[in-house]
C-alpha cells in the first residue's frame, strides 16, 4: 500500500467526524441549514441555480441563464434538468432541455416555452426575476447523440421540441455529420432559435427545412418522407407533440427501421379525472385497485395494508407518504397532483384518490 | 356534548350546528385557494430571522463572562428558542407549511429543538389533543395526566400538590412534553416498560436528549474557553425562560375559565359542525400586539388554531375578526384575555382545583346536553 493510499480514508474519516461534530453543535438542524443562509450554491449543498438572465426568445418562450451550485457535475448536449421553481409558494418540478454547450464553471442555459394556463412554463417565461435561486437536478436522459457521431443525421423537431437539438447543434453535430433539420412552428416568428438555425444553415452547417404549420398544417410522415428522401437511412432524433411523435414512431416501425428512431416526449399521458387507478405501495409491494372516491388510506387498509394515519379527515398530516409516481386526486378539491418518476410529492392519503396508476412510497 | 351544568349551546339545533359548520369550512376553503408566496415567504423569513438570532446570540454568548455579553446572549437565545418551538416548530409540525412542498419545511421532515422528538409529538399532539380536544379521559393535554383541571375529574389527595407540579413542569416543560408524549406515568403503571414499541420511543426520547444536552452544555459552554461555566448558566436560562413562556401560552389555550370540556360519550358520532363546536368552546385566545402573536406561534389565536390546525399561523390574526362575529352571531363565547389575566386565570384554577369541590356535585351532570345528541 502507499502513502496516498492510507492518507485518503484517513482524511476522509476526519472530515466525517469533523461533520459530526459539527452536525452536534447544530442540531436538531443541520450545518446546511445555516451555511445556506449564506451561499446556497456553495459545494456540497443540495443543488441549485441562480437566475442569472430572462432573454425573451419568440413571443412566447424565454431563455434562462442560470448559474448551477458547485455540485453540478455538468451534461450532455440533449439531457435536461428538473428544476424545481416555487410559484405561488408551492415548489414544483418540471424538466428542461438544457440549451447551452457544456462547459467547465459556464452557466447554462435552458428555453421554455409558455403553455396557456401552464403554471411552470408561463412563470418561467414571463415573472420569474433574475437572482431568484431554483432547485436543480444533475442532468439525466438518453436522448443524446452517441460518440462518435453517425455520418447521416435526421432532427424532426417541433415547438418548443426544438431544444434538446438545439444543444446538440451548438455542440457541433453538424461538423462530423451531414445533419438536415425539419422543424415545425406556427409560424416564422415562433420559430424558437430561428435566427441563430437561419445564419446556421446559411453557412452551409446543415439542411434547414422550416414548416410552418399555420399556413400549411402539421407535417404528417408522408411529407416528411417527400422532404427528405433518405430519411430511413438516417439516424433520427425526433422531439415534439404527442401526435408528431406518435406519426413518427409508426412510420418508422412500419419500415423495420424503429431502431434507428430516437424520441424524447415532454408531457406524460394524461389522466381523465374522476376515474380510479391502481395504487401501488412500492416497499410494501402490494398493487391493489382504487376507485376515484375511496381515499388511498382506506383502499390501503382494505387490502390489509398498514398504513401511518391519524385523524382521518385531513388535519393531521399523520398519513402523509411520498407519491413518487402516476396521479391522485385530492377529494376535496379535485385537484390533481401528478409526478413524473423521480418525484416524491407528499401527499395526505386520507383525503386522496387515485387518478389513474399511481406508485406511492410505503 | 357538553359536560357543565349549564349549558352554553342549548339554544342551538342540529339544523344551526350544520349550519355553522358549513361557514367554517367556507373561511377555510377561501384561505386554502389564497394560500401562496405571501406565506411562503413569511414563514421563511421567520425562519431566517430565527437562525439569525440563534447563531448570533450563541456568538455573543462566546464572550458570556462579560455580565453584558451574557445578559444580551442570554434573551437572544431564549427568544429565538421561542421562536423556533412556537411560530417555527409547532406550527410546520402541524403541517401548516406542507402544502409548499419544500422538503425543507416540512412536517414529515422538521425537527425541532425539544428533548421530545418531533414524530412522538406529532402523534400525542396532533392526533390525540387535537382531536380530542378538551375531551375528559381522552385529552390528556387535560391536567397532562398529573392534575386535576376540571371539576368533573375525580379529587385525589395527590392533586393537593399541583400547583408546585405545575410550577416544576413549567419549568421543566419539554421534559414533560417527552414523559408525556412517552405516556411515561401510564406505561409505567400498567408495567408496559418492556413493551418493544415503548422501549424503542424510550430510545429515541433518550438520544434526543442525549443530542440536546450535549449541545446546550457540553459543546457551546467548551467553545465559550474561559466562559465555560457563564455560557452554561445562560443556556440552561434561556432553556428555562423558553420553558416557562411555552407552558404559560399553552395553559392558556385550554384551561382558563370559559373553557368547556366534554365527556367521553359526547363525541360519538359528532358530525362536523359538532367537532368545530368543540373545538370554538374548548379554547382560549390571548389578545395582545404583533409581537405577543409572533412569539406565541400565534397560539394566541387558540381558538382558529383549533378550528383550523392546519392553516397557516400568520392567518389567523386575519380570519380572527370573522370568526369573532360567527360566534356573536351563533351566541357563543369568545373566550379571551390579556396574557397576564389568561395565565392568572389557569393558574387560579389549578390552585382551586387542588382542593376537593366545594359543593357535592351530583353525578347525573356528565349527561350529554339534548341539543347535540339530537343531531
Ligand atoms: C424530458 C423533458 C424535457 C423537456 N424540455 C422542455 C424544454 O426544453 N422546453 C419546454 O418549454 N418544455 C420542456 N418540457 C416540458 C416541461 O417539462 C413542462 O411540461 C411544460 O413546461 C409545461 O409545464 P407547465 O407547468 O407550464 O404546465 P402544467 O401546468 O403542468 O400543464 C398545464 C396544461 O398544459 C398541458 N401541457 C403540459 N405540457 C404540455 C406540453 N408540452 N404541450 C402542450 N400542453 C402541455 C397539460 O396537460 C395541462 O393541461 C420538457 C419535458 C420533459 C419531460
Ligand atoms: S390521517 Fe390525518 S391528515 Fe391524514
Amino acid at each position: 500500500m502507499t502513502s496516498t493510499v492510507t492518507r485518503l480514508p484517513r482524511t476522509a474519516a476526519l472530515r466525517d467526524r469533523l461533520l459530526r461534530l459539527a452536525g452536534a453543535v447544530t442540531t436538531p438542524l443541520l450545518p446546511e441549514d445555516y451555511l445556506d443562509l449564506i451561499d446556497p450554491l456553495r459545494s456540497g449543498a443540495a443543488l441549485r441555480g441562480r437566475i442569472l438572465a430572462v432573454t425573451p426568445q419568440t413571443r412566447d418562450a424565454a431563455t434562462l441563464t442560470l448559474r448551477p451550485g458547485r455540485g453540478w457535475r455538468g451534461h450532455t448536449p440533449g439531457q435536461y434538468v428538473r428544476l424545481g421553481v416555487d410559484v405561488d409558494g408551492v415548489r414544483q418540478w418540471r424538466a428542461y432541455s438544457v440549451t447551452s454547450v457544456p462547459g467547465r464553471d459556464q452557466p447554462i442555459t435552458v428555453t421554455v416555452k409558455a403553455i396557456p394556463d401552464g403554471v411552470v412554463s408561463t412563470h418561467l417565461v414571463r415573472r420569474i426575476r433574475p437572482g431568484t435561486v431554483v432547485q436543480l437536478d444533475q442532468a439525466q436522459g438518453d436522448f443524446v447523440l452517441p460518440r462518435p457521431v453517425p455520418r447521416r443525421i435526421l432532427f424532426v423537431t417541433a415547438g418548443s421540441g426544438i431544444t434538446p437539438v438545439m444543444a446538440m447543434l451548438r455542440a457541433g453535430a453538424h461538423r462530423d455529420a451531414d445533419v438536415v433539420l425539419v422543424h415545425s412552428a406556427p409560424t416564422a416568428a415562433d420559430v424558437i432559435f430561428g435566427a441563430e438555425l437561419r445564419d446556421l444553415a446559411a453557412q452551409g452547417a446543415f439542411r434547414l427545412v422550416e414548416r410552418h404549420t399555420d399556413a400549411a398544417g402539421p407535417l404528417t410522415a408522408d411529407q416528411l418522407a417527400a422532404l427528405v428522401p433518405d430519411h430511413l437511412d438516417r439516424r433520427t432524433w425526433a422531439c415534439g407533440p404527442l401526435g408528431l411523435l406518435d406519426a413518427v414512431e409508426a412510420h418508422w416501425a412500419a419500415h423495420d427501421r424503429a431502431d434507428r428512431l430516437h424520441t424524447e416526449r415532454f408531457r406524460p399521458t394524461v389522466v381523465a379525472p374522476g376515474e380510479g387507478g391502481e395504487v401501488t405501495l412500492t416497499r410494501t409491494a402490494v398493487t391493489l385497485p382504487a376507485d376515484g372516491a375511496t381515499p388511498i388510506l382506506d383502499a390501503s387498509e382494505a387490502a390489509g395494508v398498514l398504513m401511518p394515519s391519524g385523524c382521518r379527515m385531513g388535519i393531521c398530516y399523520g398519513c402523509v407518504l411520498p407519491l413518487r409516481q402516476g396521479a391522485v386526486r385530492d377529494l376535496r378539491t379535485g385537484a390533481v397532483t401528478t409526478a413524473a418518476p423521480g418525484d416524491g410529492v407528499l401527499i395526505q392519503t386520507c383525503v386522496s384518490a387515485a387518478a389513474g396508476a399511481c406508485d406511492i412510497e410505503h | 356534548m357538553q359536560n357543565k351544568s349549564h349549558n352554553p349551546i342549548a339554544h342551538l339545533t342540529p339544523a344551526d350546528i350544520e349550519q355553522l359548520g358549513k361557514e367554517l369550512d367556507a373561511i377555510r376553503d377561501r384561505v386554502v385557494a389564497s394560500r401562496g408566496e405571501r406565506d411562503a415567504a413569511y414563514i421563511r423569513r421567520v425562519i431566517a430571522t430565527q437562525r439569525k438570532l440563534e447563531l448570533g446570540s450563541r456568538a455573543v454568548l462566546l464572550f458570556s463572562l462579560f455580565p453584558p455579553a451574557w445578559v444580551v446572549g442570554t434573551a437572544g437565545l431564549a427568544a429565538a428558542k421561542i421562536l423556533e418551538n412556537m411560530e417555527i416548530g409547532h406550527n410546520v409540525l402541524h403541517g401548516q407549511w406542507d402544502w409548499m412542498r419544500d422538503p425543507k419545511i416540512h412536517s414529515t421532515t422538521w425537527e425541532w429543538d425539544s428533548v421530545s422528538p418531533a414524530d412522538q409529538w406529532k402523534h400525542s399532539h396532533n392526533e390525540l389533543h387535537h382531536t380530542y380536544t378538551n375531551v375528559i379521559g381522552k385529552d390528556n393535554d387535560l391536567g397532562y395526566g398529573i392534575m386535576r383541571v376540571d371539576e368533573d375529574q375525580r379529587w385525589h389527595p395527590m392533586h393537593l400538590g399541583q400547583p408546585l407540579w405545575n410550577f416544576v413542569n413549567a419549568c421543566f416543560f419539554e421534559y414533560g412534553i417527552a414523559a408525556y408524549d412517552l405516556e411515561l406515568g401510564r406505561n409505567l403503571k400498567k408495567g408496559r416498560h418492556r413493551d418493544p414499541g415503548f422501549r424503542a420511543r424510550a430510545r429515541a426520547v433518550g438520544r434526543k436528549i442525549r443530542r440536546q444536552v450535549l449541545k446546550d452544555y457540553v459543546l457551546h459552554p467548551l467553545l465559550s474557553g474561559p466562559s465555560f461555566l457563564s455560557t452554561l448558566a445562560a443556556t440552561f436560562t434561556a432553556n428555562l425562560i423558553r420553558n416557562l413562556w411555552t407552558h404559560s401560552v399553552i395553559m392558556c389555550g385550554h384551561f382558563p375559565s370559559g373553557v368547556e370540556t366534554f365527556a367521553k360519550t359526547s363525541i360519538e358520532g359528532e358530525t362536523r359542525g359538532e367537532w368545530y363546536l368543540r373545538q370554538m368552546l374548548g379554547s382560549a385566545n390571548i389578545s395582545g400586539s404583533r409581537l405577543l402573536h409572533v412569539m406565541t406561534g400565534n397560539l394566541s389565536f387558540q381558538i382558529e388554531h383549533h378550528l383550523f390546525p392546519d392553516l397557516p399561523s400568520n392567518r389567523y390574526q386575519e380570519i380572527a375578526p370573522e370568526v369573532r362575529a360567527l360566534f356573536a352571531r351563533y351566541g357563543l363565547t369568545y373566550t379571551t384575555g390579556s396574557l397576564p389575566k389568561q395565565v392568572a386565570s389557569a393558574w387560579w384554577k389549578i390552585i382551586r382545583l387542588s382542593l376537593p369541590n366545594r359543593r357535592a356535585t351530583p353525578a347525573v351532570e356528565q349527561s350529554p346536553a339534548p341539543a347535540l345528541t339530537a343531531g
